[in-house]
């Protein structure tokens, strides 16, 4: 497996390549530095707004043209609006890379946005949006990321505010696509079957003329430390309840965070396909009875963000026995660290993950595009050295600064009609 | 180095029967660190009665609850301290199962399987608790609109007589009723070597695979394992169905419609496929897609889906909208599929969706387990292990007429089932 190069073009555009001869297939991702962290009051989901317009269509390719060009040629494409980034991805056989590479010079400069595919793409993301708040817990999500973050925009959840839906016109999108879509606030990579240099050559000669931009300033407001553990409590109609408690977690290229996601490994399990019935919390809770599941996890972000657990309540069982029990195997943490037997599962789990992950070509594209985000090239590539150089001392360490009740958010879903004393 | 492109076919998949029945299937992908297993074997719900619902799937899920030779916590620290994972899951006809590991760890995930399909325990105490487990996640799940108006859509598409009427999961009335006694009969009376598929895709020897693959399951045998049942036919219901299922607290609603699909074996099956493309699949959902999303702007989501299977899978049609405009959505749905059976399908249209049909095979086996699920299915439906090298040449003879043919056959919009859940009190006018 051949390393990654990097390259910045003349316009400021990043490009990594990565050589991977495995199956006869190429990912093309293109990676905006602009997510829902980003937004404004009054603006909030703009970010994943735009990323629906950019398949409303160019003058070159009408809205449309381009989902039958990618299923014609048997690739796939899609988009997503994160926190941090806003990105677009085609994954196509080998010999037809030259369609995506295409397509995204292109919609980077040439979108239309036209009032009337706004319109309809308005009801659409509304639409989203209503479908969210079909789930009970996407409720309790929001309150509790509200709860966290009373100044950064990681407040407001991606999909953004129905109030902002309602209100954001063609002009408000249209600036947000011009100031954010240049070369130098981009970063494109390409994973799989292709030769470095003549990849490059068509690159340069595709990318190279988009007109040169400077990159927008990145609106952020930092969130000052919290002041103590905050509660929250959300009702809705349904049968079910959940509980979460999240704690305020370092940003992802703070050593702690790894060190924090290892633990994660041991409380909740590796995730990445492998179950988690030996890990602390499903033995605590779920074997015990008192959920019927239990997950929890980091998210790799520029800034602090949350370290979250999320259990479902038992039929019969409370929010305040599930949350006890929760803290008690954080606190046994805090108290006695993890052992020499759980460290080393959590290495070896996460030396197959990360071949599991590594095995598709968009995975690696992927990870390749989140390291970019995170402005360290190598994060991904050093990520399994990097863990398993992590020590006992270390996690638990890491666990003391970061899973105290000061830092806590811990919120409970009850379904309405069925109240619950507070705890 | 470069990677041509080989499909797999019957000169590099290594096929072979034991002598209990089972067929196992090896494929080596030495581009990975990992290995994949993935199988079947006949002990789906089609064996249970409607009132043991969920006696398939429970039993399914509790051999993972521990054995004879390993309690729950000994038989997931074994796959779980090596980063290996094996899950089963029931379906109608058989139980399925999917695991993962490092390649040098196929010896520990060989004996897992081996160990959990014969000497499963079912000890009351974990099996008390997967239930308890699943009762709540049914409770969820009632509150939930996409589950309910695929509910009673396929409640009302199957008679009360067919197994597909039920969901394989089971019901708050059954499962509390399904004892552990009841799960180890199940287990003793159906599961057996005979029909079983097993396929190892990955980073392993052909021969040291097949080597282990013997050495664990080459002495099962269940002599008195029964013969798969029968399953009844199936009609379509003689006139339409609309039916509405309201939920408190809920914003938007979930709309499924449809019929009667083609089975996996229909000799119409693959137009009928290429045909649901066009409908609702091909080019970001197909014309329904174009339609209720794009032109609209009425829906999140809006695709159609055949389920194929090796019985009469429903042929529908799933969108989520607001309430207001669940009725039209329904009927801009419903014009699409008359459309579909009075006009041929353009020679465009055609042709862009065999490219489509063809040209993914490449990210479809990409991965080991992608590659396995294809085994899987040449096996199961006796596709024949050079399926994929003779597939673009089939799915090229087919022309736009065959296509209506297809579509005539299965889809009747007058006799189409419509289901909605959404909120209480916007049940649309009929």
């Amino acid at each position: 497996m051949s390393a990654a190069t990097v390259t910045t073009l003349a316009n400021g555009l990043t490009v990594i390549l990565k050589e991977i001869h495995t199956a006869p297939v190429i990912s093309w991702w293109l990676m905006y530095r602009v997510g829902s962290r980003n937004e404004r009051t009054g603006s909030t989901g703009i970010s994943h707004w735009v990323e629906h317009m950019m398949f409303k269509g160019t003058p070159r390719y009408p809205a449309g043209t381009l989902d039958r060009l990618i299923d014609r040629a048997g690739g796939q494409w899609n988009a997503s609006t994160s926190l941090d980034y806003t990105v677009y991805y085609e994954t196509l056989p080998a010999e037809r890379i030259e369609l995506a590479l295409e397509a995204e010079a292109d919609r980077m400069v040439n979108a239309l946005f036209e009032p009337e595919e706004v319109d309809a793409e308005r009801t659409v993301v509304m639409s989203e949006r209503r479908d969210n708040e079909n789930s009970p817990t996407f409720w309790l999500s929001e309150e509790i990321r509200a709860a966290a973050f009373r100044v950064h925009g990681y407040h407001h959840e991606i999909i953004g505010d129905m109030v902002d839906l309602q209100t954001m016109t063609r002009a408000d999108l249209y600036a947000h696509y011009r100031a954010c879509y240049v070369p130098a606030n981009a970063v494109a990579v390409a994973a799989g079957a292709f030769d470095t240099a003549a990849l490059l050559a068509q690159i340069e000669a595709l990318y190279g003329p988009l007109p040169a931009a400077p990159a927008p300033a990145a609106f952020v407001r930092p969130e000052p430390p919290q002041q103590g553990e905050r509660r929250l409590q959300v009702e809705r109609p349904g049968n079910t309840a959940f509980v979460i408690v999240a704690f305020r977690a370092p940003r992802a290229l703070d050593p702690d965070w790894l060190r924090l996601e290892l633990l994660d490994s041991i409380l909740t399990g590796p995730g990445g396909g492998v179950d988690n019935k030996t890990s602390r919390l499903y033995q605590a809770l779920v074997k015990t009875g008192l959920a019927a599941h239990v997950g929890g996890g980091l998210q790799e972000t520029i800034d602090p963000y949350l370290y979250s657990f999320r259990a479902t309540v038992s039929d019969g069982r409370t929010p305040a026995q599930v949350e006890a029990a929760l803290l008690t195997e954080i606190d046994r943490v805090l108290q006695d660290g993890i052992s020499p037997a759980e460290l080393a599962k959590a290495r070896k789990q996460a030396t197959a993950a990360f071949a599991y992950s590594t095995e598709s070509i968009t995975n690696q594209a992927y990870w390749l595009t989140q390291s970019a985000v995170l402005g360290d090239y190598g994060w991904f590539e050093t990520y399994l050295d990097r863990l398993h150089a992590i020590t006992r001392d270390e996690v638990q360490a890491a666990a003391r600064r970061y899973l105290v009740p000061r830092n806590r958010i811990v919120g409970w879903l009850l379904p309405a009609g069925q109240p619950e004393a507070h705890a | 180095m470069s990677a041509t492109f080989d499909l797999p076919h019957s000169g590099n998949i290594t096929r072979v029967e034991l002598p209990n029945g089972i067929i196992v299937l090896v494929y080596e992908n030495h581009q990975v660190e990992s290995v994949v297993i993935s199988g079947s074997l006949e002990a789906g719900s089609l064996f249970e009665t409607p009132a043991q619902n969920g006696l398939a799937s429970l039993t399914a899920a509790a051999l993972m609850r521990g054995t004879h030779r390993r309690d729950f916590d000994a038989l997931h620290a074994t796959l779980e301290d090596i980063g290996a994972d094996l899950s089963l899951g029931a379906g109608y006809h058989t139980v399925g199962f999917g695991g993962r590991a490092l390649a040098e760890d196929l010896p520990v995930l060989l004996d897992v399987l081996n160990d959990v399909l014969r000497a499963p325990a079912f000890p009351p105490g974990p099996v008390d608790n997967l239930r308890q487990q699943r009762l709540t996640e049914i409770k969820y799940s009632d509150d939930d609109t996409r589950y309910r108006a695929g509910l009673a859509f396929r409640q009302a598409l199957y008679g009360p007589a067919h197994p597909y009427h039920y969901l394989t999961y089971g019901t708050r009335d059954t499962l509390p009723h399904l004892s552990a006694a009841d799960l180890t009969a199940f287990h003793r009376q159906v599961y057996g070597p005979r029909g079983m598929i097993l396929s190892v895709v990955g980073a392993v020897d052909t021969a040291a695979a097949l080597a282990l693959v013997r050495e664990h399951l080459a002495d099962w045998t269940n002599p008195h394992q029964p013969a798969l049942p029968d399953l009844p036919p199936a009609v379509p219901p003689a006139e339409a169905r609309h039916l509405y299922t309201g939920l408190a607290g809920k914003t938007q609603a979930s709309i499924v419609m449809g019929t009667l699909g083609p089975s996996r074996f229909a000799p119409d099956y693959q137009a009928a496929t290429l045909a649901n493309s066009i409908l609702g699949e091909f080019g970001m959902m197909g014309r329904i897609g174009s339609v209720i999303r794009e032109e609209l702007g009425l829906a999140y989501y809006a695709y159609s889906r055949l389920e194929g299977g090796p019985g009469p899978g429903a042929w529908s049609i799933a969108a989520g909208v607001a309430p207001e405009n669940v009725a039209l959505t329904i009927e801009r749905a419903l014009d699409e599929v008359r459309r579909l059976v009075t006009e041929p399908v353009s020679a465009a249209d055609l042709a862009d969706n065999l490219s489509y049909f063809t040209g993914r095979l490449p990210l479809r086996l990409e991965s080991s387990a992608g590659i396995a699920a294809t085994l899987q299915s040449m096996e199961r439906y006796g596709l024949g292990l050079d399926y994929l090298l003779t597939y673009a040449e089939r799915l090229h003879a087919l022309t736009p007429d065959d296509l209506l043919q297809a579509a005539q056959h299965y889809l009747d919009p007058a006799r189409f089932v419509v289901a909605v859940a959404g909120p209480n009190g916007s049940a649309p006018a009929d």
